[in-house]
Parts: structure tokens; sequence; C-alpha cells
């Protein structure tokens, strides 16, 4: 309590420095810097929400209003009979039953295959990852080389394939070829996740005496529902999208819900309702679009992990 | 009866060679340590007696077993990581049981084993908590209590205290040492503190590229080291090296620029000896001031640089043209571009050959 404080509690003046500026720089909140960036943002929201609200105005209104041409205005009144025309009785060729039939097709579809893809390309991944087996980075490389031929090289074969396999047009047929492309990115991905995870870990669990299975099951598996997470949305979004290999791959009782959609909406006979294409459309990106805001975060992840993919 | 037994143990990755032909028994009950900067394979010998790694060729026995081909879980060997490998997701009890329920051992019989290593370790009150809610001290005495718990006869350490700091180390040191007292089990412990080395060590094996350097108690290895590397690595602050000749044949002397030391008291290991040498003399075996004209030789140095290091004081001087170490009392008043009489007693110093570098 002498030199100390007094020290401390000197006046500035008498050091002889100028009193001045004290504590954190003030920041403006109307700067040139922000003024660009939120309005930079917010013309791009603009520019990618305009479609989705246009999209839902029309969904909402009758044909008499639509033909009007005011596509940017609200609904004078307002009928939800196109989404119940979209999801029930619009009419694909001789079937009028809407999109309801596909999106269960869809849902029966999407299901097996993120299941299987997911189960194998984990365990995958864990092999390539911890047991470095003899030829692993042969096998790896083999794997990758897959994600980089395109689609359209593969799609005979594997109708051949499928055809000999006795599941051509089948669900299953088609669970298969989407498991298999699902493959090679989700493998690259629990390979990257399980590569990060410390391989003392994994040594530890060899000296505790567990197998193959019992460090996937009981170490493994417990430390990576983040990365399956990821895997899951990658997954149920792809194949929920995918429109080439449903329209390949299957016939019209099995068509999954996106080839519905397009044979309702580029139907050519009589009236364009463009009310009930809106609310096809919309139904039919519910399901992803539910996952994107379910997911949030890891959604985001999912993308940077897929961005490896290059 | 020795507990681990290592023939002929080498290892290649591809065509490099990492372990070379590596022969080493280790007596039931021993504390050894293998000592070495990184890459020196001694994690990687430490994997192979485990069992993580296969070997290229050889055999390892441990506990009269040939083991070569044995599981890591079937070896009789628990292991401590330096990164503590504890299993995130299961509790410190779910840590200790994992390789007894693999072992599908009775559950009271699990729970009697968990309580007493619980009990050696002081980790009763941990029990129930994830590896996430410990300190690190805490963690590597789960590590170790899952080593405990297999009722193991080797205890294996990879590095346990690196991942530390400096006094949680100082102690763990001790608690290490303690329980090996207590267990009387065989320890191989892979560090690269050489103190951690000669505080716990009955033995400790000095690696280089793959090859045993020496073997031997701390103690020898300390006092008498093998050759120039050993003498280097060993110390801190490291041995002075002064490059000189020697001349004559029986009584002898060590001459550098023009200074001469007398090699009378110095017990060589073989009569013949080259003209080209290497003297060594550990900092702490010089004295200075009055002690210093009382010893067999001593001169005059000029201080360059005083290091003040609390318990006591490491002093850089010129001794002849040549950088020389020494370490005085921490209370020492000596300064800088000081000139002072130091002298040291050559019977404690080592003496390589400057071309094959080994002991003479």
């Amino acid at each position: 309590m002498t030199d100390a404080t007094t020290l401390a509690t000197r006046p500035v003046a008498s050091t002889g420095l100028v009193d001045g500026p004290r504590g954190g720089k003030p920041k403006r909140a109307i700067s040139p810097r922000n003024v660009f960036i939120y309005g930079t943002l917010l013309l791009v929201s603009i520019y990618y929400l305009l479609p989705l609200y246009v999209m839902i105005v029309t969904s909402l209104k009758g044909m008499p209003e639509i033909r009007l041409g005011n596509i940017f205005a609200p609904p004078v009144e307002i009928t939800f009979e196109p989404w119940v025309k979209a999801w029930a009785t619009a009419c694909t060729g001789l079937n009028c039953e809407g999109l309801s039939r596909g999106f269960w097709n869809s849902v029966r579809i999407t299901i097996p295959s993120v299941v299987l893809s997911i189960a194998i390309a984990s365990v995958n991944g864990y092999a390539l990852a911890n047991w470095r087996f003899k030829g692993a980075d042969v096998f790896f490389t083999i794997l990758i080389f897959g994600a980089f031929i395109p689609y359209q090289v593969m799609l005979y074969p594997i109708v051949i394939l499928l055809r000999e396999l006795g599941i051509y047009g089948t669900l299953w047929g088609l669970s298969l070829v989407h498991t298999i492309f699902g493959m090679p990115i989700l493998t690259l991905l629990f390979r990257n996740y399980f590569t990060t995870v410390p391989e003392e870990l994994f040594k530890a669990a060899r000296v505790d005496g567990a197998g193959f299975w019992g460090i996937y099951f009981k170490i493994m598996l417990p430390m990576s529902l983040p990365i399956f997470v990821v895997a899951i949305i990658i997954q149920i979004t792809g194949i929920w999208n995918d429109f080439l290999f449903g329209v390949v791959y299957t016939k019209p009782d099995v068509y999954p819900m996106t080839v519905q959609l397009n044979n309702i909406v580029n139907s050519v006979q009589g009236v364009k309702e463009y009310n009930v294409n809106m609310a096809a459309t919309i139904i039919t990106g519910l399901v992803p679009l539910f996952i994107y805001f379910v997911s949030g975060k890891l959604f985001v992840r999912g993308i940077a992990a897929g961005a490896v993919k290059g | 009866m020795t507990s681990v037994s290592i023939r002929d143990l080498t290892l290649k990755f591809g065509s490099l060679e990492v372990l070379k032909s590596l022969n080493i028994d280790i007596d039931e009950g021993e504390f050894l340590v293998l000592l070495g900067p990184s890459g020196c394979g001694k994690s990687t010998l430490l994997n192979c007696i485990a069992g993580l790694l296969d070997i290229s060729d050889g055999q390892i026995f441990i506990g009269g077993n040939n083991v070569t081909w044995t599981e890591p879980s079937e070896r009789g060997i628990g292991m401590v990581f330096q990164s503590y490998a504890l299993y995130p997701q299961m509790s410190v009890e779910g840590n200790l049981a994992f390789g007894l329920k693999n072992a599908r051992m009775p559950k009271h019989e699990i729970a009697s084993r968990i309580a007493r290593a619980a009990e050696v370790l002081q980790i009763e009150p941990l029990l129930q908590r994830k590896p996430a809610q410990l300190s690190g001290g805490q963690r590597q005495r789960v590590a170790i209590g899952r080593a405990l718990v297999r009722d193991v006869d080797v205890f294996l350490f990879d590095e346990p205290l690196s991942n530390l700091d400096a006094k949680l180390r100082a102690e763990l040191r001790v608690e290490i040492k303690r329980l090996h007292h207590r267990l009387k089990n065989t320890m191989v412990y892979v560090t690269h503190d050489q103190i951690e080395a000669l505080t716990l060590a009955d033995r400790i094996a000095i690696m280089r590229n793959g090859i045993i350097q020496q073997l031997d108690t701390p103690h020898e290895i300390y006092n008498r080291p093998v050759n120039l590397y050993v003498a280097g690595f060993m110390g801190s602050p490291g041995m002075n090296f002064i490059e000189g000749e020697i001349s004559g044949a029986g009584d002898s002397d060590f001459n550098f620029a023009s200074t001469q030391i007398p090699l009378a008291r110095y017990p060589f290991a073989q009569a013949d000896r080259p003209n080209h040498a290497i003297f060594g003399i550990r900092p702490e075996h010089v004295s200075c001031g009055t002690a210093a004209s009382d010893e067999p030789f001593s001169t005059d140095v000029e201080i360059e640089v005083v290091e003040p290091m609390g318990a006591d004081t490491l002093v850089w001087a010129v001794l002849d043209g040549k950088e020389f170490r020494f370490r005085v009392d921490g209370q020492s008043p000596l300064h800088a571009g000081q000139s002072i009489r130091i002298g040291f007693d050559p019977a404690k110093a080592s003496i390589f050959d400057a071309r094959s570098e080994l002991r003479l």
C-alpha cells in the first residue's frame, strides 16, 4: 500500500503523456464495409428466394388468377386445391394417383440405399484407415477412381448387370445402384474421419483384446456419430434428388418421386396447370429441404467433407 | 529368470531397416528404459514387444513363451500410451473393464479387480466419470489402471508422461517408481527424457537408428558412456568435448592448442591408443575457484556467459580457444568477462577415439 498504488494512480499528465483514447475501439454500425457486405448478402438472398416465393404464391392460386399473369402478386383467394391435386390426383400417363405413389417409392428406395451404403462404407473406411491390409492403397485408389468416372459411361452396362441379376426395374435394383455409387465418396468420408481418430486408441483396444468388429462397434462407432449424421444427410439428399438412375433403372410402377414429378410437369395433354406443378415441385423438394433445416450445421460439414471430392 | 527376451529382432518398412537385429534380455521385475531421440526406433521396439507391429525377423519371448506370432491381448502385457488412449465414450470404470469383458471374465471378478486397481492408483472417486472430465494426471492414472487390472506380467509404457506439464510429470514419475516397487512387475518404459530414464531405470538402453548403443545401469551410462554418441546424449547440459592428440604410451597426456591434460589417472580400457582423440568432461565434474587448484589438472578460463538456473549456475567459458561449460553453485557471484581458475580430475573424464568414436 505504498509505492505500487501511488504509481498506478498517478495522473497521466504528470508522466508527460497526452491523454487520449482508452479502452476498446468503438465500432460504427453503418460503415461502407457493412453496407457493402449486408447489401450483397441481401441481394443474393432475394435472387435465390424470389423463385421460391413465386412458386409458393402460384401454388396457392386458382387457374383463373394465374392466367391474369401477375406472377409476383400474392393470391387474392388462397386455395389448397392444387396441393391436394398434386399429391393425390394428378395424372401421369394412365394412372392418376398424383405424387403420393412416387413419394412412397422414393422412401422405399432411399431407406435401404442409405442404410446399406453407410453400413458398408463405414466398415470400408474403418478397415482402410485402421487395418492397413495388403493392397489397401491400391484398393482405395481404385475406389476413389470410381468417383471420377462419369455415370453415363456405366448406365448401360449396369442395365445388363441388373437384368442378369433379375432385379432390373425393381426398387431393390435401384437401391443396389445407389449403394454402389455412394461407395467412393462415403468410403473417403469415413476413411478420412477414422484416420483422425488417434491411432493409440486403436492400439489400446487391440491390447485389450478387441478384434476387428469389437473395435468397430465398441470404440469407433460410438465415437463417430457426427460423421454418420453427415453421411446420412449426403445420402438422403443425394438419393432423393436423383433423377437419372430413377428413370433408367425403374419401371413406371416404381418410379421415384423425381421422375414422377417430371412426368406431371411435362405432360403435354390439356391445360398446363401451373399451380399444380408448383405444388408438386415443392412437395418433392420438402424432404431435402427438411433435412437441410434440421441438420443445419452438420450439413455444412457434410458439404465441406464432400468438397474433398473436387 | 528372464521376463522378456528379444532375439535378433529386425523390422523393415519396405527397404528401410528400422530395427537392426536387436537382442535384449529383461529380467523379471526389472525396470528397463528405452531412451533415444525421436525416430531412433524405441517406440517401434515397444510396439513390436506389444505385438502391435509385425516384425520382419527374429523372435520375442515373454515369460518363457514364444509370443512372436501371438495377438497383443494374449501376450501377457499391458500398455500405457502417451496420449492416454482412453475410450472417450466410456466411463473410467468402463475403460478399466473393457479388456476384462473382452476376455469374458465373470462380473464379480471384474468388479474386484477394478476395485483393487482403483485403490492402488487412488482413482476410486473418479470411476463414474468420463475421460473428458478428468485432468491429464488423472487420465494417465486411469491408463495405468487399464494395464493394472489385466494382471499382466509386463507393463509397457510409451512415453506416458510426455503430455503432462513439468510439475505433474515429476509427481507421476515418482508414482510410477512407487508402483514398480509395490507390484514388482517387469516394466519397459520408452522415453526421450533422460531425467525420467535416470530416475526410473534399473537399466537403460540407449538407442540410435534402430541399434542399441549401450545397455547398462544409469550409473554406468552416465559415468562410463561406451561411445561419443551416448556421452553427448546423456547429461544436460551436455558433456564438454575437446578434440586433440594423445601423446606418449605410459603416463600419456592429452594435448590441444597449448594445453596439456595429464592422463595418468585415466583408466584406459586398452593399452594401444590412437593419436587422435576426443576428450570429454561433464560440466558438473569441473570445480572452480580455490577448489580448482587441488585438482590434478587446473587452468584459467575466460567467462563468456553466465546462466543462473536457481539451484545451480551454468557458466560458458573459453578454455584455450575451445568452448567449455561448467556448473557452479547457484549462489556463485561469477559474471561475464571474468577470468577464473577451473580444474577437474581426468579420472572422471571420458576419452573417445576420434575415428571410431568408441571409448578408450
